[in-house]
């Protein structure tokens, strides 16, 4: 078959392909046995995870005095680690609702395993708040039940439980668009499954779909009516959390500008998670064909880009807090840059101004080793940049007798390290047992942007 | 009723047949693929599914619910003074409900689609697969035809499915 795409544009599928090539190549490592480095590194986030529930349990049992949190600086790891896992969830909406609407094709190859990303994260973003109760127990009155429940309706006024609404939206509507991707792919594995019990698992995830011409014209419209919901979903998830900052009075929090730079700060870190873990991912499961240099370009790109819009929101701060003429505003800028979190502060900077700068040039977006360490400094960037946001702007309150320094005890670190480990075991688990890209996505692509088309089985045998 | 099963290889070939078949007055009932076919719902008659009709009135409901719920427990059960901010009336305190009634409108919408899809799909777990051959999810594509409502002899059906490139015909 001839290749539909113009030559100019580079093909998104490599190599010679049929449909059962593709088929082939993403069930392999779900068939297959896991390796011994699948086990060590599951064992590693295995163990994090481990420690981290030990250090979750131990916070509810004794209460949130074990974290390094003060009478000044009430919100520091805990919410710093909220919004970093939220930011990092993005991405995989980004990639599948908002590249969808544009009908970016390259999405295709990643979109499932960042859709799972998302999911895990946004598990993961969601223990901070519900451990920073304290009362985990009582986290039920956040909904709005009757006051025989023990509390008065909740606050509507409030962007935190604004927030409960969006997180809990975000995380339901992301499973579901997930879901109803994987069930036709489930189906495949099913079809091909031998043993039994693989079989019988996979024949209940697969809800019995046969893929009927109308169950994929529902399909379609399914997926295209998600998409355009969970695109203004995506803005709105990550504008709430930076109104939980923003519509408060504290200087270097109280800005108009917080939503829009928060969105973006969220889309490049969640970009640069997912480059990290498909980077990994292409090179374990030998997936290079689907996941080529041009996927890992197009992801740079929008790292380079959401990064200098970062970049600027960072600059318009400054300048604002200097030409709104307010002194406390000026000072919390000044006490970034310069006071006793300078280094934070200039950690961020480099991170996500300067480093994605290094975009521009061409052989770096392709070159995997430096994307993939510049996807980790994206990460440490970011956290810092959620750190910087919150610490400094509290440790300073408006009476200098009440000035401290925030320091987080090994409680704090391991329950974040824990989320680390326990996203790390969600995913490892999510790739030996589920397909990592979208099979029937990709199938509809190779045609036109497969490199030789649908390789022709009557010619070539 | 004895069915025709004619599998293909590839889906421009069965695109093609069935458009073939079609214009000769062949019925095809069924169509099964690993992907969608582009341009197949017209030739065989499926139409445009009315899934985003439903999609928009479990909007409106859930818009409605969330406006109502609000109004209710904010306005009239129990008006709560917070700094002062104007909240007597509902439409003093609209601007503040805006992003709950956005996520709940999206919280049902997309929640109401989903379950709507997989009930009219009959997709759900627990129910068998009802594809005709397991190598539809993979790389095969077959078509389903009534030999009754084919318009014509059985031979010659067969015939004309050969012809159209059809890998396999089985009967059931």
């Amino acid at each position: 078959m001839h290749v539909v795409e113009a030559e100019i544009r580079e093909p998104l599928i490599l190599g010679e392909k049929s449909y059962n090539d593709i088929t082939e190549d993403v069930c392999a490592p779900i068939e297959g046995k896991a390796n011994a480095m699948w086990y060590f590194v599951f064992g590693i986030a295995g163990l994090l995870a481990l420690w981290g529930i030990g250090n979750i349990l131990y916070t509810i049992g004794v209460g949130i005095g074990v974290w390094g949190l003060n009478k000044t600086v009430g919100w520091a790891w805990d919410i710093t680690n909220f919004v970093w896992w939220v930011g990092i969830g993005h991405a995989g909406t980004l990639i599948s609702a908002v590249l969808l609407l544009f009908r970016q094709r390259w999405r295709m190859a990643i979109n499932r395993s960042a859709e799972a990303m998302t999911i895990f994260a946004v598990m993961m973003a969601a223990l901070f708040p519900g451990i920073h109760m304290g009362r985990i127990w009582q986290a039920y009155w956040v909904l709005p039940l009757p006051n025989q429940f023990g509390s008065l309706w909740p606050n509507f006024n409030s962007p935190l439980l604004w927030d409960v609404f969006a997180i809990s939206t975000y995380f339901s509507v992301s499973l579901v668009f997930w879901y109803i991707g994987l069930i036709p792919d489930f189906a495949t594995v099913r079809d091909r499954a031998i043993k039994p019990l693989p079989k019988k698992i996979y024949s209940i995830l697969a809800f019995g779909w046969s893929g009927k011409a109308k169950h994929w014209n529902r399909f379609e419209e399914v997926s295209l009516v998600l998409a355009g919901l969970a695109t203004p979903l995506v803005f709105s998830v990550h504008s709430i959390v930076s109104m939980d900052f923003a519509t408060s009075v504290i200087p270097g929090w109280h800005t108009t500008i917080f939503p829009p730079y928060f969105v973006a700060g969220a889309v490049f870190s969640g970009f640069a998670m997912v480059l990290t873990l498909m980077l990994v991912m292409r090179k374990v499961y030998r997936l290079e064909d689907y996941l080529t240099l041009k996927h890992v370009e197009y992801m740079n790109i929008i790292i380079m880009l959401t990064g200098s819009m970062v970049g600027v929101a960072y600059l318009t701060e400054l300048f604002v807090a200097w030409y709104s003429g307010v002194e406390y505003e000026g000072y919390a800028f000044m006490n970034r840059a310069t006071g006793p979190y300078w280094w934070a502060y200039w950690s961020m900077m480099t991170c996500n101004v300067i480093s994605p700068q290094l975009m521009w040039f061409k052989k770096i977006r392709r070159n995997l080793v430096i994307t993939f360490i510049l996807s980790i400094v994206v990460n440490i960037g970011m956290w810092f940049e959620r750190f910087v946001i919150i610490v400094t702007s509290l440790h300073r309150d408006f009476l200098p007798s009440s000035w401290t320094q925030f320091h987080p005890t090994y409680v704090d670190m391991g329950v974040f390290l824990g989320t680390i480990g326990l996203f790390f075991v969600l995913f490892l688990l999510y790739a030996r047992a589920f397909p990592v890209l979208a099979l029937n996505e990709v199938k509809t692509i190779l045609r036109s942007t497969g490199e030789f088309g649908v390789k022709d089985k009557k010619v070539k045998g | 009723m004895s069915k025709i099963y004619a599998m293909y290889d590839d889906d421009a070939t069965l695109l093609h047949g069935a458009e073939k078949l079609v214009s000769k007055g062949v019925r095809i009932k069924e169509v099964f693929s690993p992907f969608p076919i582009h341009g197949i719902d017209p030739v065989i008659g499926v139409r445009k599914t009315r899934l985003a009709i439903c999609a928009f009135i479990y909007g409106l409901t859930g818009m409605s619910l969330a406006i109502i719920g609000m109004y209710y427990f904010m306005i009239y059960d129990w008006p709560m003074n917070i700094g002062g901010k104007p909240n007597y009336y509902m439409y003093q305190n609209i601007p503040a409900f805006i992003p709950i009634t956005f996520e709940v409108t999206v919280l049902c919408t997309a929640h109401g689609m989903a379950i709507t899809y997989l009930l009219r799909n009959k997709t759900l777990p627990g129910i068998s697969a009802k594809n005709p051959d397991p190598r539809t999810t993979d790389d095969k594509f077959v078509m389903e035809i009534n030999v009754n409502e084919a318009g014509m002899e059985e031979e010659v059906l067969i015939n004309e499915l050969k012809d159209s490139g059809a890998i396999e015909i089985n009967k059931a």
